[in-house]
């Protein structure tokens, strides 16, 4: 009883050392930021109903609308410009639009392409009145009820993207991180999956290509934004997750745009962090329940041994 | 040469040349350990328990480590975590041990300011054990630079400083610790070195002393008791076991200590596969950035209480109660004026001393990782002080007390 007592003293000091430099520091150190459920509350609704799919395909399409700078493979048209080429025009390549629908939140999507600077909370470098105008250009609408015609735009994209349960974890990862952050662990660069080389050559060009791009994208953001390798374990999915739901919150006038992704993109974007970060956790939990019951097997044998040899030292 | 017969087994010939049975006897069976002593006496074996995961964990990670401030970060994080085959499991294991290790040295240590066990005769033995504290210490910190991520450069940086004595500048010296202006290629070679080398190879030299120092005064006991070992190893070898004060170390004593260690198991493993990150700071997940100082740079936390004795005043005197601090420890039984070796709890004011110094060094801890603002730095202030003048009331309070 005696020494149940002292175990009791032991654990209690421990308990409270480990509380004060664990949790209680970090709560100190880093403001907690609660989620916000990736609802977009600040961002106006968007109908989508009555939503016309066809309408909504061919203000996409038409002349002089998304597809002067936007590529969408889904519906076989390539991208006009190179990678490259394309950051040296934007400061950063614009996405393929195939799958924004399943990755980007309806509402956010109504308004990036009513109100690019506002809805990705950029209006501190983008200020239109000063003439600093975001690279992407506002829909000023083809006619008719803007609201309506974003709404089919929004639709058509949702129409062709992948389905919610197809969409792969570098699908949400490339549309959401992956043109500014590279993710070396993942073998992803700025430009995509890096490719396997046969000849020194090719892979010296594609190198000269990353760096070009980064370039561009320096002179964009201000800084070359950071690889996300493991940024899983240097910041956890809570950082990231609402990091990436809204940046203003933890870096005021930071130039990372809000991303705008829904929260089942969101999950695969951290799924796709954990997969090169945390790459081993699912053999962890595996390895660990095994070791756990040799463990305990073994401190029970050792208990019954103590007690067998100290029977006679009583 | 001695005369050697044909031997009758593989153990007679063995004995013939080595003696195995004269060495198990006085390392094992006859090696008398007091038969009243609690749990808290096992954390030596819980210690070499933990020092053979350290050392074993270490070789593995060691076969694919690079030295280099261009790879290290990635053969750390990248060709151990994910590309050899259990390199995550010997990384955490190595990352938790280092972290738990000083857990155990810490509980060790306290329970011998406890129980008197420094005194009278076992000064060897706390000075060894200090010794080793130090080796470890610096073991622990040249470890924390190889994987070369932001808080190893920023440690490596702020500790490499304190050489530079404050206003005595010695920037020279600092330089020549560094090999360079800042920490970079030189100063990981040689903090690898050390980390893999000559440290380990201190330990376990300061490990050897500190178990040689045990044999001739015995092991302290939960009574302070004065036993005469010689009388009750002859009641024990005559068969009274019970009615003897002392048993043997195997199988008797060992069998505890093996209780104590699969427990002990039990929790560490716990901490490897649920619970590893307590023991990494995630900003050491951010490859070291010259140019990119951390928000807040604290060292891992069980040298955080001296950190704290450092940081709450100015330069020079911080420096000066620093040193105290990293001393202090080595001269306690001679600072222990007391003839008394038994539990803290019947030495009155010492009691009273014991606690309020656990109490002091737990709050040194936790104002040592906080931010120094506000109400923080007046806490850790006022800790840092009250460490320095229990040292200096110490003499003086075991001085008055009565001989039991």
């Amino acid at each position: 009883m005696k020494e149940l007592k002292i175990l009791a003293v032991v654990v209690f000091f421990t308990l409270v050392t480990y509380y004060l430099v664990e949790p209680f520091a970090h709560s100190q150190m880093h403001k907690h930021i609660e989620s916000e459920g990736f609802a977009y509350e600040d961002l106006a609704d968007v109908n989508l109903t009555d939503a016309n799919v066809t309408n909504g395909q061919e203000l996409v399409m038409g002349a002089g609308a998304c597809l002067g700078c936007h590529s969408m493979e889904v519906a076989g048209m390539p991208a006009p410009m190179d990678p490259v080429t394309a950051a040296q025009s934007y400061g950063v390549n614009p996405p393929d639009l195939s799958n924004a629908g399943a990755v980007y939140d309806a509402k956010f999507l109504a308004d990036l392409i009513k109100n690019p600077a506002h809805a990705l909370m950029v209006e501190h470098k983008f200020d239109a009145e000063k003439g600093q105008m975001h690279p992407m250009v506002p829909f000023y609408g083809a006619g008719g009820d803007l609201d309506k015609e974003v709404a089919d735009m929004v639709a058509y994209l949702q129409s062709v993207a992948v389905k919610k349960e197809e969409l792969t974890s570098e699908q949400a990862y490339e549309l959401a991180c992956g043109r500014c952050h590279a993710n070396h662990y993942a073998e992803w660069t700025q430009l995509g999956n890096k490719p396997a080389f046969k000849k020194e050559q090719e892979e010296l060009k594609y190198k000269s290509d990353v760096l070009d791009y980064q370039d561009s994208l320096k002179a964009y953001m201000g800084k070359l934004p950071p690889d996300l390798s493991i940024y899983i374990r240097s910041r956890g999915a809570h950082y990231i997750e609402t990091f990436v739901e809204n940046p203003q919150n933890y870096l005021k006038g930071t130039a990372m745009p809000r991303v705008g992704v829904n929260e089942h993109a969101m999950e695969k974007v951290i799924e796709y962090l954990e997969d090169s970060g945390d790459a081993k956790r699912a053999e962890r939990e595996e390895v660990g329940k095994n070791v756990m019951i040799y463990i305990i097997i073994f401190a029970i044998f050792a208990i019954l041994w103590k007690k067998a040899i100290w029977r006679d030292l009583h | 040469m001695a005369h050697f017969e044909k031997a009758k087994s593989l153990h007679d010939w063995l004995n013939q040349r080595l003696a195995v049975d004269a060495v198990r006897r006085v390392m094992a069976t006859e090696y008398w350990i007091p038969k009243n002593i609690n749990f808290l006496w096992a954390m030596g074996m819980i210690l070499a328990v933990t020092f053979g995961l350290l050392l074993v964990s270490g070789i593995f990670l060691l076969m694919y480590y690079q030295p280099n401030v261009a790879t290290a970060f990635d053969s750390v994080n990248y060709t151990i975590m994910k590309e050899v085959e259990f390199g995550w499991l010997w990384r955490h294991i190595h990352g938790v041990a280092a972290s738990v290790v000083f857990l155990i040295i810490y509980i060790h240590m306290f329970t011998g300011i406890y129980y008197g066990s420094y005194k009278k005769g076992r000064e060897m033995i706390w000075i060894s054990g200090m010794l080793l504290f130090v080796t470890f210490s610096a073991e622990a910190f040249s470890g924390y630079m190889l994987p070369w991520g932001q808080m190893s450069y920023w440690a490596g940086m702020v500790i490499t400083n304190l050489f530079a004595g404050g206003s005595l500048h010695a920037d020279g010296l600092v330089e020549w610790i560094r090999g360079d202006y800042v920490p970079a290629q030189a100063f990981l070679n040689r903090f690898f070195m050390l980390h893999v080398l000559l440290l380990p190879l201190a330990i376990l030299a300061l490990i050897g002393l500190h178990f040689a120092a045990l044999r001739i005064p015995h092991v302290n006991n939960q009574d302070g008791e004065e036993i005469d070992f010689e009388a009750e190893a002859a009641k024990y070898k005559a068969g009274d076991k019970a009615g003897s004060k002392v048993i043997a170390f195997a199988n008797d004593f060992m069998s505890k200590d093996m209780m104590v260690v699969g427990i002990y198991l039990v929790f560490f493993f716990y901490l490897v596969f649920y619970h590893y990150g307590f023991a990494m700071d995630p900003v050491n997940f951010d490859p070291a950035d010259g140019l990119k100082t951390p928000a807040h740079i604290y060292p891992e936390w069980y040298f955080l209480w001296s950190y704290e004795i450092l940081r709450p005043f100015p330069t020079d005197p911080g420096l000066i109660a620093f040193g105290f601090a990293q001393v202090i420890f080595f001269l306690l039984p001679f600072l222990d004026r007391s003839p008394n070796a038994v539990p803290a709890s019947r030495r009155g004011l010492f009691n009273v001393w014991f606690w309020v110094m656990l109490v002091d060094m737990i709050v040194l801890t936790a104002m040592g990782k906080l931010p120094p603002e506000g109400i923080f730095s007046t806490i850790g202030l006022v800790a840092a002080i009250t460490f320095i003048v229990l040292w200096i009331l110490l003499p003086f309070i075991t001085k008055k007390e009565k001989e039991l």
